[in-house]
């Protein structure tokens, strides 16, 4: 069976219902699979659950979804980055569950292994933690967590082959490899296609078994949201920034 | 006088030490890379997937899909290596990270960290705050001693219980401000201590500065950051 469609239009085609949980890959706009998200606002479908680290931003990514108002629930560690999240938000139009951001990894990676739930200490003792399970673990206290697992994934990848085998590039990989595992319908978009054969199978990310169903998006525009730079005649001291606290 | 930013920064590369593993947070924390000792090996992970940080990139050479956890545009040095973010907080959270450097907006007596969440504030998300203090073996806060608000008044950030929201519970281990440096017994309860003062600056400022109750042992010396 032929993994690989003409568009990201075609893809989709039939598959987005209204109610559906689905994951997109990307941290901030990076590694965002964009013209999927296109084609699922096209698809029209309402009232959708995004599981993604974070909401695009203005005009954007999974923005572009929230000027349509087809999402209802997000499900994200960080959304600072957009005002209309935030209005659709206050408003009560727009459902938001917070997760720390490597609970979020941990829980899409259980997900697509078969694991209902794990216990992680990240939380003990906060807001997050409140209704779950607390058990103790060799004097430690941890908080159980679910797994997460969605209807559609799509995600963003930089090289894949017609099997649907899959290599991401650099900071864009973040999210996309445990997102292609946790859903039934995986599809990716990927900037470079290949015949099965090409890629070294030792350096593959993702076997191709978690993809269904793939598009070729050559050339994407890609956007950076914090363009920082030095000049050439400054120290190479390392750019050492990290959380957005 | 109290410190600046840059002698904070450069008072927390004094945590830092050879071939250690080191997160760092937004604003004062980003500056500790402009001071880690000639010689000194330390890695820098990004909690987006990357460890071995390099420095930004020269105009014109900005890559879309190379940035930091705060999604500024990096680059990547001999030592680097890219992962999942499951990866990445496998190592933040199995304690393979030696030491995380952040901000706050409270800290209590006893370790407890506030720093996400402001009610009745739009609230943007704890990121990965949560599981860098659950997970990195130790957790150093730098930050204003006191807030300031626009009318002038300032309020104590080194509480003797936050009041906002957690983002951690007995996770730091010292807290660096403008004003002097405090270590916590997170594990042992034994609470907190002043251990440095700013140049200038008295145990009395200080006292009359901070909700929180501390010891004071300052091995007769004060300290100079930069």
């Amino acid at each position: 069976m032929d993994k690989v469609y003409s568009d990201a239009r075609s893809a989709l085609a039939g598959l987005v219902k209204d109610g559906m949980t689905i994951m997109a890959g990307g941290f901030g706009l990076c590694g965002i699979p964009e013209a999927l998200i296109e084609a699922i606002r096209d698809s029209g479908a309402k009232d959708l659950t995004f599981i993604s680290n974070n909401a695009g931003v203005d005009g954007v990514g999974l923005g572009r979804l929230l000027e349509t108002r087809q999402i209802r629930k997000m499900i994200s560690s960080y959304v600072g980055e957009n005002k209309l999240f935030a209005q659709q938000y206050l408003s009560g139009e727009l459902e938001l569950e917070f997760n720390p951001q490597g609970t979020l990894a941990e829980r899409i990676r259980a997900g697509g292994a078969g694991i209902p739930a794990f216990y992680t200490k990240t939380g003990v003792g906060t807001l997050i933690a409140e209704g779950k399970e607390v058990r103790e673990f060799n004097g430690e206290k941890y908080v159980m967590e679910t797994g997460l697992f969605a209807d559609i994934s799509v995600v963003h990848a930089w090289k894949g082959d017609t099997e649907g085998n899959l290599v991401y590039r650099k900071t864009a990989r973040n999210f996309n490899p445990m997102m292609a595992t946790a859903s039934r319908m995986t599809i990716a978009e990927v900037e470079h296609l290949v015949p099965a054969g090409e890629i070294d199978p030792d350096c593959m990310h993702t076997p191709g078994i978690f993809v269904k169903r793939m598009v070729h998006v050559p050339n994407p525009a890609k956007h950076i949201e914090q363009r920082t730079t030095r000049k050439r005649t400054e120290s190479a001291v390392p750019a050492g920034a990290g959380e957005e606290v | 006088m109290p410190w600046t930013r840059e002698q904070m920064a450069a008072r927390a590369a004094k945590e830092l030490r050879d071939g250690f593993y080191v997160n760092l947070g937004i604003g004062i924390p980003t500056l500790v890379s402009n001071f880690i000792p000639k010689g000194m090996r330390v890695q820098l992970q990004s909690e987006n997937g990357m460890l071995g940080m390099g420095p930004f990139p020269f105009e014109g050479e900005e890559d879309p899909d190379l940035i930091n956890a705060g999604k500024q545009t990096i680059t990547e040095l001999p030592t680097t290596s890219y992962f999942s973010s499951a990866d990445s907080f496998g190592m933040i959270r199995g304690g393979h990270i030696d030491l995380s450097i952040l901000g706050a907006m409270q800290v209590a007596q006893n370790g407890d960290l506030a720093n996400w969440m402001i009610p009745g504030k739009m609230v943007k998300g704890m990121g990965g705050a949560m599981d860098l203090v659950a997970g990195v073996k130790r957790v150093v806060v730098v930050m204003e001693h006191v807030a300031k608000a626009k009318d002038g008044s300032e309020d104590p950030k080194l509480l003797k219980e936050c009041n906002l929201p957690l983002t951690g519970t007995g996770v730091v281990d010292l807290v660096i401000t403008d004003l002097g440096v405090f270590s916590i017994d997170k594990k042992g309860g034994s609470g907190m201590t002043l251990i440095e003062l700013a140049d200038g600056v008295t145990v009395e400022e200080i006292k009359a500065k901070t909700a929180a109750e501390f010891k004071v042992d300052l091995n007769g010396r004060q300290s100079n950051a930069a």
